[in-house]
């Protein structure tokens, strides 16, 4: 009885701690950006010039280049870790060689990101300088298509191992079911496995939509850091993580520091908008099924 | 056994406490973050002062002895009036050493490339495009130079290194002084960001025709090419550790808070800056730990840094302070005080 008692306690307290971490995140960072707040008010998101030396700050262009590094590194994604998880789940399910794949891909989410960052400045930036040139763009190779495609493969294992881990859920009896009918594999596949898995999967983009959201170092090596505004993908540009790791350590003035806190709060928001915006999604299609 | 355990627990403190006593905290500056901790082991190993410095950059470092929780600062920039009143006593600069801004380039020249002022103005705003340009060429007559678009590369984290070179363009251009200005981070016109001077060195050097600018330090250790400047007084400098401490023989104020880039000394490089340690003048208002010989220790430390220490900067490829430096930088030791008693003789 005590035993229960303690655990359920321990439970509580742990759920309480957390929730009470997040809150606190939220007003130290609501906090901290009241005096940029307060004199720039809502210009702070809708201006794109950030001039520390004489106080101008918007954060327009910074909003814009993380939400198209994420997304586009998202779409570039989606088909690799699809096919991924179909491949270890589905089509060679429990043998000797998706084990070592699976392990592979895993491997890729444990490789700091400054490793990423590093690579892609060597190895992607030269190829997207060849694309540069091809599109006659100014050749800089680093850009927010470098990054885009950088963040493309680093958050490819977190959608497909939730993936494939629903994949592998769906019950045996309906696939027979399937196949019994004379349905092809891709029939199953687009007609069974995808609509029982469709929740799961959708979680696991998501996951990896946050991951992209918030990538800083690997960013920051290989955008090219602009503080202007990007007019095409091909140019540098320039994320909200990113202009934080960089100015934060030696931002002096006060307002400098203020608005830098408050792209935090921006970037805490986005996260989670999209949080509850994709827990309502895999709600409505649950009720779906 | 419980008395062991008892002992060993007493020793941990004790040690713990012989620690505190000799341990001075500092935290600041990133750019002369390897002379410091040569400096500072140095240091150990005469007097067995530890000396504990975090490399969390200028601005951190100023908001750390705001803070009080450090003994001391360091900054490369300036402290200008308005946040000098924020502190809580008299703040005292004192200079370490030089740091120094070199122009690195990507380009197949023989010679070394010739930079006036107004050039580099107008390439940094973004005003001369093409390595051909004729203004370019007429400071470099021996030198063929091909038909590329010249691309801007900058640190894109706040740093001191931009600071000094801001400070130099803000002197040498009134449009940059009016568009620009001067800042650890400041907004570009144009060009390319890369992070440390290392991220500016890899851009440069993977970018046919990009022109950057680094720590001199950071160009001889690494072998970049760097332009030659020519300085106020119409003398073309090469970056040298001599004509960077030449620089900084100029007349000085006594609280060293000065600027010398675009120096007035004739055979001074151009884009230069002290950096410095920041103290209370009065030490017991440095923070709660504060006691007189702590104090003592610390001022000790300092006019080692600025005497004897001196003679670790040129290995490392740091500019030491010249005679005149030197000497404006005694006069302000001479003023740490703890509680109103002076500290050095």
């Amino acid at each position: 009885m005590s035993g229960t008692r303690l655990y359920k306690n321990a439970i509580n307290i742990g759920g309480a701690l957390i929730f009470g971490l997040l809150l606190s995140i939220f007003i130290t960072l609501f906090v901290n950006s009241l005096p940029s707040i307060r004199k720039y008010g809502f210009d702070f998101i809708t201006s794109s010039i950030w001039d520390p030396v004489f106080e101008k700050f918007g954060a327009f262009p910074f909003i814009l280049g993380t939400i198209l590094t994420s997304f586009i590194s998202l779409i570039i994604s989606i088909p690799f870790s699809l096919s991924v998880s179909l491949f270890v789940a589905e089509y060679y399910e429990n043998t000797f060689f998706s084990k070592i794949f699976e392990t592979l891909v895993d491997l890729l989410a444990g490789i700091p990101s400054v490793i990423y960052g590093l690579w892609g400045f060597f190895y992607v930036t030269p190829i997207v300088r060849n694309i540069q040139i091809k599109f006659s763009v100014p050749p800089t190779g680093v850009s927010i298509l470098a990054a885009s495609l950088i963040l493309s493969i680093m958050i490819i294992p977190y959608a497909s191992s939730i993936a494939k881990e629903v994949i592998k859920l769906v019950p045996i009896d309906l696939k027979e079911a399937g196949y019994s009918l004379g349905a092809t594999r891709y029939e199953i596949i687009k007609n069974v496995i995808f609509p029982y898995a469709k929740s799961g999967i959708f979680a696991g983009i998501l996951l990896s939509l946050g991951r992209a959201l918030g990538e800083t170092m690997a960013v920051t090596m290989v955008i090219g850091n602009s503080i202007q505004l990007p007019k095409n993908i091909f140019q540098p540009g320039n994320t909200i993580a990113s202009i934080i790791a960089n100015e934060f350590t030696e931002a002096v003035g006060e307002l400098h520091l203020s608005a830098l806190i408050e792209l935090g709060l921006i970037l805490f928001l986005i996260t989670l908008i999209i949080n509850l915006f994709a827990n309502f999604i895999i709600k409505k299609q649950e009720l779906g099924i | 056994m419980i008395k062991k355990i008892l002992l060993v627990i007493g020793l941990i403190f004790a040690a713990v406490r012989l620690n505190a006593q000799t341990e001075l905290i500092g935290a600041g500056a990133s750019f002369p973050y390897p002379l410091y901790s040569k400096m500072f082991d140095e240091y150990y190993k005469i007097y067995s002062v530890k000396v504990n410095y975090q490399s969390i950059g200028s601005g951190g470092g100023i908001r750390q002895l705001k803070a009080k929780t450090v003994d001391f600062g360091a900054s490369d920039a300036i402290l200008n009036d308005e946040q000098l009143k924020e502190f809580d006593g008299e703040i005292l600069h004192i200079p370490i050493c030089l740091g120094v801004v070199v122009i690195t380039y990507n380009l197949d020249v023989t010679h070394r490339i010739n930079f006036t002022p107004d050039l580099i103005a107008d390439i940094f705003l973004g005003k001369i495009t093409k390595w051909n340009d004729e203004r370019i060429k007429k400071v470099n007559p021996k030198l063929s130079l091909p038909d590329l678009p010249i691309t801007v590369v900058r640190r894109a984290d706040g740093s001191g290194t931009t600071f000094v070179f801001t400070d130099y363009l803000c002197k040498v251009s009134s449009e940059w002084k009016e568009k620009v200005g001067t800042g650890t981070s400041v907004n570009w016109p144009v060009g390319i960001g890369g992070k440390g001077n290392e991220g500016v060195a890899g851009l440069v050097k993977q970018t046919k025709g990009a022109i950057g600018y680094v720590e001199l330090t950071y160009a001889l250790q690494n072998k970049l090419p760097y332009g030659v400047i020519r300085n106020k007084s119409g003398y073309f400098i090469n970056p040298t550790v001599e004509s960077v401490s030449e620089a900084g023989n100029v007349k000085l104020p006594d609280d060293m808070r000065i600027s010398i880039t675009d120096t007035e000394s004739k055979t001074g490089y151009p884009i230069s800056a002290f950096t410095y340690i920041l103290v209370y003048s009065d030490l017991s208002k440095a923070n709660d730990k504060m006691n007189y010989e702590k104090a003592k220790t610390l001022a000790n430390l300092l006019w080692w840094m600025t005497h004897e220490g001196q003679k670790y900067t040129k290995p490392l490829d740091y500019a030491p302070l010249s005679k005149e430096a030197q000497k404006s930088a005694e006069k302000l030791l001479k003023k740490l005080n703890f509680d109103g008693k002076i500290l050095l003789k």
